[in-house]
């Protein structure tokens, strides 16, 4: 039935652009520039792999996106996930928090607590955390604009609960520059968002040299309509800028550059994926070692979370997406990842119920427990096939970060909106090859079901009540704070942000007299203003 | 098109705070393929926004794309302003992430057009063409 049209003959070309032969040998990898970028895992450049061992030491970390409703709904949540054999958080925030409103904002009305938890003040973070081990179980946080803040206020968190902020480790997304691309959750104009940027990088490379405050991500470039290879690419453009800003500040490149992490995406054409990442972590090391003359092989290691694949899920039969997510899993062991998640099969529809997540968390497992995926760094090294596409997605990535630099370099085509155009441009013409049958997505345009049944997906309920909640407590916590403190607290925010001094003290110092983050955020548009979006087709 | 047709002119907004424009940047190229003039509002509009600019724009039709879930609460909002400005004889579109238990409800509250994810995009322009008389 409904097979797609496909003829034999036809020239393959993969969605970055190279094409894919019938056959490989000994040849085409010699042709493609050999096996001199191989190398040994855990050895520069790294292509096989940042450590020695990789799983057969550890297994990669499994860290499902999850949050919702008010902070005591997401703990519950965490807690079911760490009981079902999760190893790290992945925090999901609402959309208010991640532009930096309080709950009480008339802007936030309808929004709380629905595509994540709602966060106004340190109160939040300790319900959120309550009863969770923060060394056994790093947290990443998923927050862009409002980063600075919420960093600052898990730091503080921590240490109120006795953790040594110089051992603890987690990861902040805090990368300002994607979401002027896609997601959208910017707040400030571009120079002072990467200045922002740097002030985490900065004050954690001093105070929490242990926490990653940055995870720069082609993720959601790749959702917003970049093919593989620019989604590495533009990546790679972005983590150069944070890293210009912060070597701009005075520090070495060794004392942040071992501290930044990437956020990748796992849909598509299995071979191209995993290159992609094979590819992509030796250029990183190359970049880092020869234009920014790292010397610590940390600083050189292209340390991610290859995980996600959203835009390869379908509305049309999710019960598929159980099947894509798997593939998608194995695209993501391949690939030498640390960390790993997936999107559940709901996600095209609603958030995950806690069914659906634990299937995804259960996908996951099955390759650590029953299919081998731990046992050998790298099992596809050395394949024809695999190492001339590694060689050949490395240099289509080269190819378009020189393109990205001739063209004025990606901070001004973000600032102008070229790289949004672009992208979205490709994603409709993805559409439409999608439409037109010319790009084969099963259950959309083949093999369709004849009758499509009712989707059998449940809705994971949004309770009303925790906007009046979340709001409720946050005019208690206003009320009780000792707000001679709090102002204090802002006025030398303001001062700093004017001053040009980095941010980051001064921030720690508002949320621990329980500023909220609406306060706090508007304290920093008084002084950088807010992001006009350049709309251009 | 003859020459003498007016272009079909649409509004389409990103409502409320979701940062989700893959897909309505999708569909203004779509709609700008089919010949309509397209005027994209850029993230973040409130109903008042929605409202002040389909009234000075002298639009055909108000779209909305909506993905993270805030679209009842927000349609309820906006109803009345398009209302209070004399905009109920235009067509009310609304696309994205709509569960269908809500459709009904859209309705009621003025959306004739529901177009959830899944979508064609030939589909939805089919229908614009065909409404606006």
């Amino acid at each position: 039935m409904n097979a797609p049209q496909k003829p034999a003959t036809k020239k393959v070309i993969n969605e970055s652009g190279i094409e894919v032969k019938p056959l490989y040998t000994a040849e085409d990898v010699a042709a493609s520039g050999g096996m001199e970028m191989v190398g040994e895992p855990g050895q520069y450049p790294f292509t096989r792999g940042i450590h020695r061992e990789m799983y057969r030491k550890q297994p990669w970390t499994m860290r499902q996106y999850a949050g919702f409703g008010n902070p005591a709904d997401t703990n519950q949540r965490f807690k079911y996930l760490i009981a079902n054999g999760q190893t790290g958080l992945n925090v999901a925030f609402d959309l208010p928090t991640q532009i930096g409103l309080d709950s009480d904002d008339p802007l936030a009305e309808g929004e709380i607590g629905r595509v994540g938890m709602s966060i106004d003040t340190l109160r939040d973070f300790e319900i959120a955390f309550d009863g969770i081990d923060l060394k056994k179980i790093t947290v990443s946080l998923t927050i862009n604009g409002a980063a600075a803040i919420l960093i600052a206020m898990y730091l503080a968190m921590a240490e109120k609960r006795g953790y040594d902020i110089k051992e603890l480790r987690g990861t902040a997304q805090n990368d300002i520059l994607k979401e002027f691309i896609g997601r959208g959750t910017w707040i400030f104009p571009v120079e002072p968002s990467i200045r922002l940027v740097g002030d985490t990088i900065e004050y954690c490379a001093k105070e929490a040299p242990k926490y990653t405050p940055v995870s720069v991500c082609g993720y959601h470039i790749r959702e917003s309509g970049a093919t593989p290879a620019q989604e590495m690419a533009y990546a790679f453009c972005i983590a150069k800028a944070y890293a210009d800003d912060a070597i701009k500040r005075g520090l070495s490149v060794d004392e942040f550059a071992g501290r930044l992490s990437y956020n990748f995406n796992i849909f598509g054409n299995i071979f191209e994926q995993v290159c992609k990442f094979r590819a992509g972590r030796s250029l990183w090391a190359k970049i880092m070692k020869e234009e920014y003359g790292a010397e610590k092989p940390g600083s050189m290691w292209l340390r991610m979370i290859a995980a996600g694949g959203g835009g390869g899920l379908t509305f049309e039969q999710p019960e598929v997406n159980i099947v894509r997510g798997a593939y998608y899993a194995l695209i993501s062991a391949l690939s030498g990842t640390q960390t790993m998640a997936l999107c559940s099969y709901d996600e095209a529809y609603t958030i995950p119920t806690e069914y659906s997540a634990r299937l995804s968390l259960r996908t996951m497992q099955l390759l650590i427990e029953e299919m081998g995926m731990t046992e050998t760094v790298d099992p596809l090294a050395g394949s024809f096939y695999v190492e001339t596409m590694t060689n050949e997605m490395r240099k289509k990535m080269e190819e378009i970060m020189a393109e990205t630099d001739a063209q004025g370099g990606i901070v001004k085509m973000v600032s102008e909106g070229t790289i949004q155009a672009k992208v979205s441009s490709q994603a409709y013409g993805m559409q439409r090859k999608i439409e037109s049958g010319e790009f084969p997505k099963v259950g959309v345009n083949c093999y369709r079901n004849e009758q499509e049944e009712d989707h059998p997906v449940e809705f994971h309920p949004y309770n009303e009540d925790d906007a009046r909640v979340q709001i409720d407590s946050l005019k208690r916590i206003r009320a009780e704070r000792d707000n001679t403190a709090v102002d204090a607290a802002l006025t030398r925010l303001r001062g700093d942000a004017t001053a040009g001094r980095n941010v980051m003290p001064a921030l720690v110092e508002a949320v621990k007299a329980y500023a909220s983050v609406g306060e706090m955020t508007k304290e920093l548009v008084n002084v950088f203003g807010r992001y006009q979006e350049p709309i251009r087709f | 098109m003859n020459a003498t047709e007016r272009r079909i002119k649409v509004l389409l907004g990103k409502p409320g705070l979701d940062g989700h424009d893959q897909g309505a940047k999708v569909v203004a190229r779509a709609m700008m393929d089919a010949g309509f003039e397209v005027i994209y509002t850029g993230l973040r509009q409130t109903p008042e926004q929605i409202a002040r600019i389909a009234l000075e724009e002298d639009v055909d039709v108000i779209s909305l794309s909506s993905m993270a879930g805030s679209h009842l609460p927000f349609c309820r909002k906006l109803k009345p302003l398009l209302e209070a400005n004399g905009l109920t004889d235009k067509l009310w579109v609304i696309g994205g992430n709509l569960p269908a238990q809500d459709h009904e409800a859209l309705r009621e509250l003025g959306f004739k057009g529901i177009f959830p994810s899944g979508s064609k995009l030939d589909a939805i322009c089919e229908y614009i063409r065909k409404e606006v008389k």
